[in-house]
């Protein structure tokens, strides 16, 4: 069965002032199926927005891309925003980070979340307005609600509003930057357990991208962790957990605290990831691993199957194959 | 620094390479084009104005030839309705309009600038008082204001110089005045009260060197408006009768009947020049502001199109 | 006058720090009330050295308010403050500035705290310029120490680096190292690490839990309760300008009282996805501080509330079912 959305050895370069560029997707690869929750974890600089972005074609002009994206099998990345402007919000859609904060001040919700409609010749007049109320009863916001501006509403309402106002031409693919990095925890918790229900309810697809691991852990099934443009490792977060194959994904997990494990000491990583305006050589991750051996500061690791579903790039997992051949 | 920092720094982390500070104006002057010209433009004016008493020996308001004459290849530019040569009189004329220009700009930037900061700094009671101010002075029409301070004062440079710098102060006033109240509320400011700092010291260190590089950008622009006003209020006849300038190049053709004698020569000159450096002017210091006022940001609203490579091949082989 | 090192640092007793709210001209003439935001409306605890006291809870609490009003940021409309035996509450400006090299501030922002045309080196030697202390090469020494002590080592590398120059959690460590110039014997740290990347957290909490050894108390003000559990002595949680719970952390985090604190303690997300507890979501949002609801002000959204929390304004006792008797919460069923 071909997955829903397929990203093959995808690139992107940034041009940058003074005509050095920045690589800052470095050839990664993931898929989608129908109705799966796919977290893209991975922290500030690692390329995962970015990746994101590019789903979307929402690249400025001193971006190149190269590589593929494929929906239902087409690239639509082949001819550049003329072949992925068409599947933008009626295919793909996207909450943005700090969507709450991105609303239209002198236009109402409503008007707002009608928008889309309009364009993409989903609905028009009355029809649309009641498909506005009824996705705003479905996001948890009254309906009469629908009239008022973005500033009568708090910061999780503004968050619900824009999942509304992503999903007005019904997409397939859900894709959310950080949906609930500046809200409370308990706002949190909300919002994460709406977009998982409405995943479930309108059959979509979801793929959060976020540097908030705990959150990955609880609405996704699969995860890839993002370091320095690359993919290190990606499985089911049960094994990202359980058994990491790469030594990022583990001292990632163990710098986060746990409320339960009081004794434990928390992991910091110290040093900076690499400069993605110059070429990496060997493991991006090297100078910081507290595991790194000989071939890892001259051979960059592959990307290898090391369990069911389970790939991870780093030269560890080779030591490991040798010693069960 | 040495190898042996430089090494360390990059293991750490530290970007010593990012010379270039956000909100410099050296990141802007010398790589933005039109920055670049606008420079180029009156840097050049400013070359004539100082090699001046160089390239004038003698009077130039001497009479070298008859009235009017045209054109010709020993007076490139003709001569005035004194029989005076053209290209002597611009030249002693950049001198003047570029000092008025310089010296009425600062005096502005120095008032508005000044008006703004305190304004803005601490608000409540003063702030309204000096806006209220402002208010006024942006009332008086500015005309009438300098044919009145002509006629009571009489018709000086120096006066001409102030003059100038009461009218115009005002945007200076309000630019910095918003840009202070956002810098005051920035967290190092907050951090520097919350340690001990007095307001001196948050003013002087933290504030205004925030501020100085939009208040320098916006000073450029106040010479364009300076210089032009000196212009029109020499055309007008209300300027110092003893020194030569561009508006009082215009203001002789006019009273000499430059145009009935079908003397461009007299008139065209002036006026370019006085156009080319409020160009300048305005090019270098509106691409400095450009880059300086947070506001004034829409390279979001381009249209995005990202370009796409074909495949490479892979590097490695598995 | 100071009471040589006994006795808590920090006293507050019923603190409240009101916001007053235009009425707008057409308010005025019609002689409405004029209304006020309560950010901080009764609280009291006290901190002593060598302790970490964190303060929890989500936007709107009233925790950075609190935060402020103890340093003197902001004004307060009631109750005392004593640091170190003496009461603050009604001192001018100039008698506050020997005590402001006591108490020191760390901000959220890293990007923002410092000023970006200062140089480090400057900005940590800022507060002993502001206060006359020491001649040039002692305070360059002094520099050095702070910048050790923050772990920004060779200091050397760092003295002379702008802002822009350095990563976030880098930044976070010079206000650390600006905050430590003065030896203060308090320092808040307002949410010092939510907005850096996990894996520099820990290099800075530990930080600011080392320091606690030197006998610094450190007021930790955070929404993350899970960063409270692992570094604070004690936890205080506060919902609507009042505080809800507190008690050692152990006790809080492992047997919380109040609805509100199991509430929350139960939607943080947990990093094993074989976890499977059910989180207790609860409706709605925290209401605005303007309109505080009567009696207890959580009952609208508490799971367990009953009549007689309409009206009745709960007191912090100790609950039936804990186990330490520092512990105590606001709740009239516990």
């Amino acid at each position: 069965m071909t997955p829903l959305l397929e990203a093959e050895d995808l690139n992107v370069w940034f041009e940058l002032p003074g005509g050095s560029e920045l690589h800052a997707v470095r050839g990664i690869s993931f898929e989608l199926e129908p109705g799966e929750r796919f977290g893209l974890v991975g922290e500030s600089g690692c390329g995962k927005t970015t990746a994101m972005l590019t789903i979307m074609g929402l690249l400025p002009p001193n971006a190149s891309v190269a590589g593929e994206v494929r929906l239902n099998g087409e690239n639509i990345l082949a001819r550049g925003e003329e072949s992925v402007s068409p599947h933008r919000w009626n295919d793909i859609a996207m909450v943005f980070q700090g969507a709450m904060n991105a609303f239209n001040p002198v236009q109402t919700v409503g008007a707002q979340i009608e928008e889309p409609m309009h364009l993409h010749g989903i609905a028009e007049g009355k029809m649309a307005r009641r498909h506005v109320e009824e996705l705003l009863e479905r996001v948890g916001i009254s309906k009469d609600r629908a009239a008022r501006y973005p500033h009568e509403f708090s910061g999780g309402m503004r968050q619900r509003a824009a999942i509304a106002m992503a999903l007005a031409c019904e997409p397939k693919i859900l894709l959310a930057d950080e949906p609930t990095t500046a809200l409370d925890v308990m706002v949190q918790a909300q919002i994460l357990e709406l977009l998982a229900s409405l995943a479930n309810d309108f059959d979509l697809a979801l793929m959060l991208v976020t540097h908030d691991l705990p959150i990955v852990a609880q609405v996704c099934d699969r995860a890839a962790v993002m370091y320095a443009g690359e993919i290190a490792e990606a499985g089911t977060i049960d094994a990202l957990y359980h058994t990491p194959r790469h030594p990022y994904t583990r001292l990632l997990f163990a710098a986060i605290p746990d409320l339960h494990a009081g004794g434990e000491r928390v992991a910091s990583i110290p040093g900076a990831p690499p400069r993605l305006d110059r070429p990496i050589v060997g493991c991006p991750f090297q100078p910081r691993c507290d595991k790194a051996f000989e071939p890892c500061p001259t051979v960059t690791p592959r990307l290898k199957r090391v369990g069911e579903a389970h790939d991870a790039a780093c030269h560890l997992n080779d030591l490991v194959r040798e010693a069960t051949a | 620094m040495s190898a042996a920092i430089q090494g360390t720094a990059a293991a750490e982390g530290v970007d010593v390479s990012a010379a270039r500070r956000p909100g410099s104006i050296r990141s802007v002057a010398f790589h933005e084009p039109t920055a670049i010209a606008g420079l180029a433009i009156i840097g050049i004016f400013v070359l004539i104005a100082l090699l001046s008493p160089f390239l004038l020996p003698g009077d130039p308001k001497e009479k070298v030839g008859p009235i009017f004459e045209h054109p010709s290849a020993s007076h490139p530019l003709g001569l005035d309705g004194g029989g005076a040569d053209m290209v002597k009189l611009l030249i002693a004329g950049t001198r003047v309009s570029l000092l008025v220009g310089f010296c009425a700009a600062l005096v502005s930037a120095l008032i508005g600038g000044t008006v703004g900061l305190f304004s803005g700094f601490y608000g409540g009671k003063t702030d309204i008082a000096l806006m209220r101010m402002t208010d006024y002075v942006i009332v008086i029409p500015d005309i009438p204001l300098m044919i009145v301070a002509a006629a009571l004062f009489g018709r000086s440079l120096t006066n001409i110089i102030i003059i100038i710098g009461i009218i115009y102060w005002t945007t200076t006033a309000r630019l910095i005045r918003a840009q202070v109240k956002s810098v005051r509320e920035r967290v190092y400011v907050k951090r520097a009260r919350a340690l001990g700092a007095g307001n001196r010291r948050l003013i002087f260190k933290h504030v205004l060197p925030q501020v100085a590089p939009l208040l320098i950008a916006n000073t450029v622009l106040l010479v364009a408006y300076a210089i032009f006003a000196e212009t029109f209020i020499t055309f007008l006849g209300l300027g110092d009768p003893s020194v030569i300038s561009w508006g009082r190049l215009i203001e002789n053709a006019f009273t000499d009947d430059a145009i009935l004698n079908n003397a461009w020569w007299a008139i065209v000159p002036p006026g370019l020049c006085v156009t080319l450096v409020v160009l300048g002017a305005t090019l270098f210091g509106q691409s400095l502001e450009d880059a300086l006022n947070p506001r004034l940001r829409v390279g979001h609203l381009s249209v995005r199109r990202f370009k796409v490579r074909p495949l490479r091949g892979k590097l490695d082989s598995e | 006058m100071s009471t040589n090192g006994s006795g808590p640092l920090l006293e507050v007793e019923g603190l409240v720090a009101r916001y007053p709210i235009g009425r707008g001209l057409v308010g005025a003439l019609r002689r409405e009330p004029t209304l006020s935001v309560r950010a901080v409306d009764g609280i009291s605890f006290s901190l002593n050295r060598g302790e970490m006291l964190a303060l929890v809870g989500e936007s709107g609490c009233g925790k950075t308010s609190t935060a402020q009003s103890v340093l003197r940021l902001i004004e307060t409309d009631g109750g005392s403050i004593r640091f170190d035996g003496q009461e603050i509450t009604g001192l001018s400006a100039s008698a506050l500035r020997p005590l402001r090299r006591r108490m020191q501030i760390v901000y959220q922002d890293p990007y923002e705290s410092l000023d970006p045309r200062f140089r480090v080196g400057a900005t940590i030697e800022e507060p002993l310029e502001v206060h006359g202390i020491g001649s040039r090469s002692e305070r360059q020494a002094e520099v050095r120490q702070a910048l050790e002590v923050a772990g920004l080592t060779p200091p050397d590398l760092y003295i002379d680096r702008y802002p822009h120059e350095l990563s976030g959690g880098q930044r976070q460590r010079v206000a650390i190292a600006a905050s430590l110039v003065l030896h203060p014997e308090l320092l808040v740290a307002d949410e010092p690490v939510s907005m850096l990347d996990v894996s520099v957290r820990a290099g800075i909490l530990s930080i600011l839990d080392g320091l606690r050894d030197n006998g610094l108390a450190v007021l930790m003000i955070t929404h993350d309760l899970s960063t409270a559990a692992h570094y604070a002595d004690r936890i205080a949680v506060m919902y609507l300008g009042r505080i809800v719970e507190e008690g050692p952390t152990h006790e809080v985090i492992e047997n919380p009282q109040h609805p509100y604190t199991r509430a929350l303690l139960s939607v943080v997300p947990k990093r094993d996805p074989r976890d499977r507890s059910v989180p207790q979501i609860l409706r709605g949002e925290t209401p605005n501080s303007i309109h505080i609801p009567s009696g207890c002000r959580f009952h609208p959204r508490c799971p367990i509330a009953i009549a007689e929390c309409k009206t009745v304004d709960p007191e912090l006792r100790r609950p039936a079912a804990s186990t330490d008797p520092a512990h105590r919460a606001a709740c009239i069923r516990v």
